[in-house]
């Protein structure tokens, strides 16, 4: 995929820049201030941008808005959030427009490649990821979510970050079908509407959590 | 003042604050025995009851007295009194007896009787008959004048005195600061040293040990580097709480308002944020501000039992004023509990006030002040990239 890249500091804009061109992703511009940003998103060619939330020349949240405001002009466009610190805040804007192809990381997810590189490839094709202390943190706030069991309260998290069954099947080691299952129980107990994929299937599940 | 030759009021305005003056001598003499006589009982604690209310009466007339000679003068109405803002009944009686402006008023409602009361006499006198007329219109503005300098003189400290209070609260707040800082500053090193430091040391060792490995045993070495990747995550979690506990990255970010929201959002009892602060925030009082409606907010959600909380932000150019509301069931004691005397002591390093109002059944209303110099830029954060 043809990608921008923000990062301010040199040390991890070529960590990435490696972990990504092995992946076989062609780092376009790696710009590290919001204005050159700007100018490198307005480029039509590219398929995706992987943007570092604080950025110069404030150092607030300039790849935040350079992700919403990218996205508003071109719809569903593929952005990969990264910060220091994630917020629900944050996360919440990101999601507003209820559009695919967005996600939202720590910096330290990079640090397991394999992982990192599969959550770019969901959001590249027009998946939600959403960091898992986000969905911690919603997850805490829903009395409901007492009512699942153990294992159905796993299998919520990780649809809430935004894995396909496949995915979640993998993590828990339980065949796809059992997950099909838990998800069934899950969408009866919290009374959410059957989403006809995957992609719609984990904005629901954001959306019944509030953040 | 339009009135031109007779500044603050009119004359009769002027003759009628003589008449109130007058008839409230006799209040002030009954109340001067009464404090008096309570102040020789407190020795024997039956004083104390009748202190708990002559002291909030006297204050009431002798404030009421200030009122008209700041009119008289055409000056700002002084408020001496030291803040007893949030503490108890017999903790407010302590302060009043300490504050000098107590004992002054007392001086006052004894010096009141014959020279005040001579004086708004006179301006009576010679407004009731007619032919003093001419006296009266003439006299009335020096003689109500100069007995609003006496008042003055016994009622608003000078600016030596003012100065002397002055440097007397900035002492102390200033201590408190100190105090506060170095608190903090230990705080931070511990949660460094117990933290990230040591996660960091182990993330050393852990990889030396792989580098050791990686020819004699490579799946030894892989699983170590796995764990030296968790551990480098944890540390970095470990330096995210310390962060958010000295600056948090929304407050950076955002200001005020947001962070506010941000925190509602992780909050088990629905918080609805409203207004702005129209003044603009130095980040030191963004800071205070900030941690003492988190302090609030975690008050809420611990021991109110509240269904609902707000916190609404409001004031002027130059103060910012928050209010913290639960429908909880009351009751917060604002004196117990460190947390909250510790945002209290920060606020005071600015010169803010909080007061906590919190009847049994609720509802609990934690209102804070801080005066903002509008002239200071809000500054922006120059370290701490994320």
């Amino acid at each position: 995929m043809r990608l921008v890249l923000a990062e301010d500091h040199a040390l991890l804009r070529e960590g990435l820049i490696r972990i990504l061109e092995a992946h076989d992703h062609e780092i376009v511009a790696a710009v590290e201030h919001a204005d050159a940003l700007t100018e490198a998103l307005a480029d039509p060619s590219v398929e995706g941008a992987v943007l570092d939330v604080r950025l110069p020349p404030s150092h607030t949240d300039e790849g935040l808005r350079a992700a919403v405001g990218v996205r508003a002009r071109r719809s569903g466009f593929p952005v990969m959030v990264l910060s220091q610190y994630v917020e629900r805040i944050y996360a919440r804007e990101l999601l507003a427009s209820g559009e695919g192809g967005i996600g939202y990381l720590l910096k330290d997810r990079v640090g397991d490649v394999g992982e990192f590189v599969d959550a770019l490839d969901r959001v590249a094709s027009g998946g939600t990821v959403l960091d898992p202390q986000v969905v911690s943190a919603v997850m805490a706030r829903q009395a409901p979510v007492e009512r699942l069991t153990v294992r159905e309260r796993e299998v919520l998290g990780l649809m809430a970050e935004g894995r396909s069954n496949a995915a979640i099947a993998g993590a828990l080691f339980v065949t796809e079908k059992a997950v099909g299952k838990h998800t069934n129980n899950i969408f009866t107990k919290l009374d959410l509407p059957v989403a006809p994929d995957d992609n719609r299937r984990v904005l629901a599940v954001l959306a019944w959590l509030g953040v | 003042m339009t009135t031109g030759r007779i500044a603050g009021a009119g004359r009769l305005r002027m003759t009628g604050y003589a008449v109130l003056q007058v008839l409230l001598s006799v209040l002030a003499l009954v109340l001067f025995i009464v404090d008096v006589v309570a102040v020789v009982l407190s020795v024997i604690v039956v004083g104390i009851p009748i202190l708990l209310l002559s002291v909030p009466a006297t204050r009431w007339l002798v404030d009421l007295h200030r009122r008209m000679y700041a009119r008289v003068l055409a000056e700002p109405v002084p408020t001496p009194y030291q803040s007893t803002a949030g503490t108890s009944a017999l903790e407010r009686l302590r302060i009043a007896g300490a504050d000098p402006m107590s004992w002054r008023d007392l001086g006052w409602l004894l010096s009141a009787l014959p020279l005040a009361l001579t004086t708004s006499l006179v301006v009576l006198i010679l407004f009731v008959p007619v032919v003093t007329g001419i006296a009266w219109w003439y006299g009335v503005g020096p003689i109500m004048a100069a007995r609003s300098r006496i008042d003055r003189w016994f009622l608003a400290f000078g600016t030596t005195e003012r100065l002397e209070q002055r440097v007397e609260t900035l002492t102390e707040t200033r201590n408190q600061s100190l105090d506060h800082a170095a608190a903090e500053l230990r705080r931070i090193e511990r949660d460094l040293h117990d933290g990230a430091q040591a996660r960091l040391a182990g993330l050393g060792m852990t990889l030396g040990m792989a580098a050791e490995l990686v020819d004699r045993d490579p799946d030894a070495a892989r699983r170590m580097l796995a764990e030296a990747r968790q551990t480098s995550s944890a540390a970095l979690g470990d330096l995210r709480d310390v962060v958010h506990g000295i600056h948090p990255p929304v407050l950076a970010d955002r200001g005020l308002k947001a962070a506010i929201e941000a925190l509602a959002l992780d909050l088990a009892v629905p918080v609805e944020v409203t207004g702005q602060a129209a003044a603009t925030l130095a980040a030191p009082v963004e800071s205070a501000a900030y941690f003492t409606v988190a302090e609030c907010l975690a008050n809420v959600a611990k021991h109110a039992g509240a269904s609902r909380a707000w916190v609404e932000l409001g004031g002027t150019s130059d103060l910012l004023s928050v209010v913290v509301g639960d429908d909880g069931h009351g009751g917060a004691d604002p004196s117990s509990g460190s947390g909250m005397r510790g945002v209290a002591r920060r606020l005071a390093a600015f010169d803010g006030t909080m007061r906590v109002s919190s009847p049994t059944g609720g509802p609990t209303l934690v209102t804070l002040e801080v005066p903002c110099d509008s002239s200071s830029p809000r500054t922006t954060p120059s370290s701490g990239r994320g």
